[in-house]
């Protein structure tokens, strides 16, 4: 497989963005999403982890037998995760506090074992580290994106400084649980209409091809 | 009498109050891939009901067991995941044996809760919240219940939302988020509940 660096990149932050085109690791994308620092800790935790673990998955590609590929990659992104946990612990215990179970739950984020059996497993460590610190990166600008809205709406803040003054009456609902469906709902929305409409007409020439072709 | 109150209270905020999809996101992946049908939903709400229990009894004691007095609590991820992978292996043997029809029945979806966070959530929320031995178990038989809860009743509108005219860039999961949210509005509804 040729995959070249800026291929991996355009893949990973817009063509087969994780969350928004594979709805994967949904779980904390809705949890973690209410302020925007604790979405940006979340998200260089899932970056570094899978960044690691795919580089450790590809080192060891050769090494591993094919079926027990599973546990051993899922012993090694616990590896990775439990360290992530520790340093925040150590270095930040208000954040660590925040993030609640959910730094621990980095290990069933569908993101990384996908990236390490479809990426990792078959290229080398270096464009497998990459690869995954790319998809990480995509993961966390699509949270991002998220927790703006959210954070932005529901205290008139981003990163804890005030954006909207005092006419600006919060929106309740966008600190609580149900805004996080509503608003990655709409993203997908948008994202799935702005495709489609390019996609539209690639789509048409192409099945004219193939009835061409058929005739 | 005061014990069975708090007891009563964590199965009542574990299914309805702090519901494991509606308020804590957790099993979101299972929640939206087979709530399809309403037969497959309930099958995988048995299925994970069976496998959270167990687990949470099972790394309770883990990590009281195990962990602590050799501590290394720091292990407790890495403990978890292992010893739900190894249960969710061992019930599927057992069902396999006692009852084939009960294995057919829940197919694919019996290896596939070792990936739902749940099941994991369940276990790293019990020793957050220093629940003892039977709390525990009261704590991962509850939020089973209200995940069961929460899938069948997604999927019943499902099931309608497929006979419907939806706009084509709306369709599968937007729709699908959407529905959901509007069910977590209602189930915060229940907050008031616990004070």
């Amino acid at each position: 497989m040729a995959s070249t660096y800026s291929d991996i990149t355009k893949k990973a932050l817009w063509k087969e963005n994780p969350v928004i085109r594979q709805i994967l690791g949904i779980c904390s994308a809705l949890a973690v999403t209410n302020l925007v620092a604790n979405t940006l800790v979340m998200g260089i935790g899932v970056m570094l982890t899978t960044a690691f673990s795919c580089l450790t998955v590809s080192l060891l590609r050769n090494i591993i037998p094919v079926r027990v590929r599973m546990m051993v990659q899922t012993l090694i992104i616990a590896s990775y995760v439990i360290l992530v946990d520790i340093v925040l612990k150590a270095y930040f215990p208000d954040m660590s506090r925040a993030l609640g179970p959910y730094v621990g739950l980095i290990i069933t984020n569908c993101i990384i074992m996908g990236r390490c059996e479809a990426f990792a497993q078959s290229n080398p460590p270096l464009l497998s580290f990459y690869d995954g610190l790319m998809s990480g990166l995509g993961y966390t600008l699509v949270l991002t994106t998220i927790a703006i809205v959210r954070e932005l709406l529901g205290f008139g803040t981003i990163l804890g400084y005030e954006i909207l003054g005092d006419w600006w009456t919060p929106w309740t609902v966008m600190v609580m649980a149900p805004s996080a469906f509503f608003v990655l709902a709409v993203i997908i929305w948008i994202v799935k209409s702005v495709t489609e409409k390019k996609d539209a007409p690639v789509k048409q020439s192409a099945k004219q091809e193939v009835q061409v072709s058929g005739d | 009498m005061e014990y069975f109150g708090k007891i009563f209270i964590i199965l009542l905020s574990s299914i309805l109050v702090n519901n494991f999809i509606m308020s804590r996101f957790l099993g979101i992946c299972p929640f939206l891939g087979v709530s399809k049908r309403v037969s497959t939903a309930i099958g995988m709400g048995a299925a994970v009901t069976f496998v959270m229990a167990l687990a949470s009894v099972i790394t309770y004691l883990a990590y009281y067991f195990i962990l602590e007095p050799l501590e290394m609590q720091y292990m407790q991820t890495l403990a978890f995941i292992l010893i739900i992978a190894t249960l969710v292996q061992f019930v599927e043997m057992v069902i396999q044996k006692i009852s084939p029809s009960l294995y057919q029945a829940l197919g694919v979806y019996l290896p596939l809760i070792t990936t739902n966070c749940a099941v994991l959530g369940v276990a790293i929320l019990n020793i957050e919240e220093g629940y003892d031995l039977f709390q525990t178990l009261v704590n991962g038989i509850g939020g089973a219940l209200g995940f069961t809860l929460a899938i069948v009743l997604f999927a019943g509108i499902r099931e309608r939302l497929e006979l419907s005219d939806i706009p084509e860039p709306f369709k599968g999961f937007p729709i699908a988020m959407i529905t959901a949210g509007l069910m977590s509005v209602a189930f915060l509804g229940f907050q008031g509940l616990i004070k």
